[in-house]
């Protein structure tokens, strides 16, 4: 799998009923593969960060990015869609 | 793999403490657009710029969106317009009309500033050379986003007075041109010793003789994400306060390389450097001030400074140089009053003078920086407080600058207000004693001995 197509999804919020089903299924619906998931409260926050495979979807980054922060709106949470490489950059020597 | 903790550190850098990549700047060298006519000139510069940096905001913003780090500016350098104009240019007007190229050219491509209306006179000043630095005054006042510097001297070369003389009285000069306007034209007027080819930040930037046909360079910031860091040490030993620094220096830098490596691949144009720079804005929390207060001092310009400054600047350049293939540009600490808030405050309460932002300069990046003084200060002590920021520069081997206003109709204890990021500034006091036939004196003061050092 190119690298490339590795992004990170970070949802960070109160937490509430139904916010990983929420966005599953929209990865789901659009072909998107989960690699890695996992969930923590972090000062009281609901936090999830998942690594996820874009190749096998249709949809272009910026309208995953744009659908993903318009969920995470209705659902009262702050959805970040970003390119993995940035995390690599700065955490990795 | 890349856990939780990371990803949540990396954002709330972003998010909470105002992480940011500074500036992307495409250097362009403007050398194959030169012509004995002017007109031809002019539409050689505008085309060469337009058709090279045509995608640079755009590119800008996708890199933005992707890795949701923000690229607070987008800018230009290119060649000192003292040499492209030295054959088209009979008088101060013509070199004026590449200003005002320059600017159109800006404002087509949506950039927020353009540096290199320029001119490297070190050791002599050609005609042109003049010519262009005494356009200064009306290139800044019929612009907007068009940046002026003046290298006047250099270790090898010694100090050419005779420019420092006349850069005292061009700064009055553009005060004076652009004083409904807060005298913004000397915010945009940077006077250099030993100034990089590769500077991507302005108003200082322009893309020297000694580089490629274009180039990309960075400009890093993270004044807030240091502090921040810092907090979580107090009281700790030097050790520990150090080892902080350079780690989170090359946590920040890390993001400058993967901007810059992805707006070289994306716009075609080779990567040139990396600037190491915490460069503050008067955003709250984003202050190079608030880090020297948070390692211990009152104020910044308390007793003290000059060491923590230099601490901080060293361990920031330790950090950062292996999170970057190449680096290059001013590379250090920035301490412009005007865009800090600590720094601001501190002058105010009269912690932070002149004197003291002289000997900071010593150590950091990059010289007296957005200081605003009372506007009646006369052009031989501008010259003077030039003259002396360019020796410390000269002897030390180090780029130091000076762009100070001359506030027009105020004095001491008022305000001038910028806007933006360059900011506000206090007015702050000038030694009152002349120095007037030091100044007037003709010619040049030799390179400096390099052995025998003091």
């Amino acid at each position: 799998m190119s690298k490339a197509n590795r992004t990170i999804i970070s949802v960070v919020g109160k937490d509430t009923v139904g916010i990983i089903a929420r966005v599953c299924t929209y990865l789901s619906n659009n072909q998107i593969n989960v690699l890695d998931i996992s969930q923590t409260i972090l000062s009281g926050f609901f936090t999830m960060m998942m690594i996820v495979d874009l190749s096998g979807s249709d949809k272009a980054f910026e309208e995953v990015q744009k659908e993903l922060t318009q969920i995470g709106e209705e659902i009262g949470v702050d959805i970040k869609c970003q390119r993995e490489e940035i995390f690599e950059m700065m955490h990795r020597v | 793999m890349i856990n939780i903790f990371e990803v949540n550190e990396t954002n709330k850098m972003v998010e909470e403490q105002n992480l940011d990549v500074r500036t992307i700047t495409i250097g362009i060298s403007l050398f194959d657009c030169m012509d004995s006519d002017i007109d031809k000139l002019c539409d050689n510069i505008y085309r060469k710029i337009t058709t090279v940096a045509a995608d640079l905001v755009k590119v800008g913003k996708e890199i933005e969106k992707e890795y949701s780090i923000p690229i607070v500016n987008k800018r230009i350098s290119v060649t000192p317009i003292a040499m492209i104009g030295s054959s088209a240019c009979k008088d101060t007007g013509d070199y004026v009309r590449i200003a005002k190229t320059l600017d159109d050219a800006a404002k087509a491509v949506g950039v927020n500033f353009l540096g290199g209306y320029s001119a490297i006179v070190s050791k002599g000043m050609t005609k042109s050379d003049e010519l262009l630095i005494r356009s200064i005054p009306e290139a800044m006042a019929s612009t907007e986003y068009v940046c002026s510097s003046v290298n006047v001297g250099s270790t090898k070369t010694g100090i050419n007075m005779d420019a420092v003389r006349l850069m005292g009285q061009i700064i009055k000069s553009t005060a004076e041109a652009t004083k409904d306007n807060s005298c913004m034209g000397d915010a945009k007027l940077v006077v250099f010793c030993n100034a990089p080819d590769d500077n991507p930040f302005m108003a200082g930037a322009f893309h020297g003789v000694s580089e490629a046909d274009a180039i990309i360079n960075v400009g890093v910031s993270g004044p807030g994400v240091v502090k921040r860091a810092l907090e979580k040490v107090r009281g700790e030993s030097f050790e520990i306060l150090c080892e902080t620094i350079k780690k989170t220096a090359f946590k920040i830098t890390r993001v400058g390389q993967l901007v810059a490596k992805e707006a070289s691949e994306r716009l075609g144009i080779p990567f040139g450097i990396i600037d190491l720079s915490l460069a503050p804005t008067p955003a709250i929390g984003d202050s190079v001030a608030g880090i020297l207060e948070e390692i211990g001092l009152e104020r910044a310009g308390a007793p003290g400074t000059t060491a923590a400054l230099a601490l901080l600047n060293d361990q920031v350049k330790k950090g950062g140089i292996m999170a970057s293939s190449y680096v290059g540009g001013l590379s250090g600490a920035f301490i412009p009053v005007s865009e800090d808030q600590g720094m601001i405050d501190a002058a105010k309460e009269g912690a932070l003078t002149l004197e003291k932002l002289e000997a900071m300069t010593c150590v950091c990046s990059v010289g007296l920086d957005m200081i605003a003084i009372p506007g009646d200060t006369s052009a031989e002590t501008i010259s003077g407080i030039i003259a002396d920021e360019m020796a410390i520069g000269m002897i030390n081997q180090k780029t130091t600058a000076v762009r100070l206003i001359p506030v027009i109709g105020k004095g001491v204890g008022e305000e001038v207000e910028f806007g933006g990021l360059l900011g506000r500034a206090p007015i702050m006091p000038v030694n009152s004693f002349g120095c007037g036939d030091f100044i007037n004196r003709a010619g040049r003061i030799p390179a400096p001995v390099h052995s025998f050092k003091n």
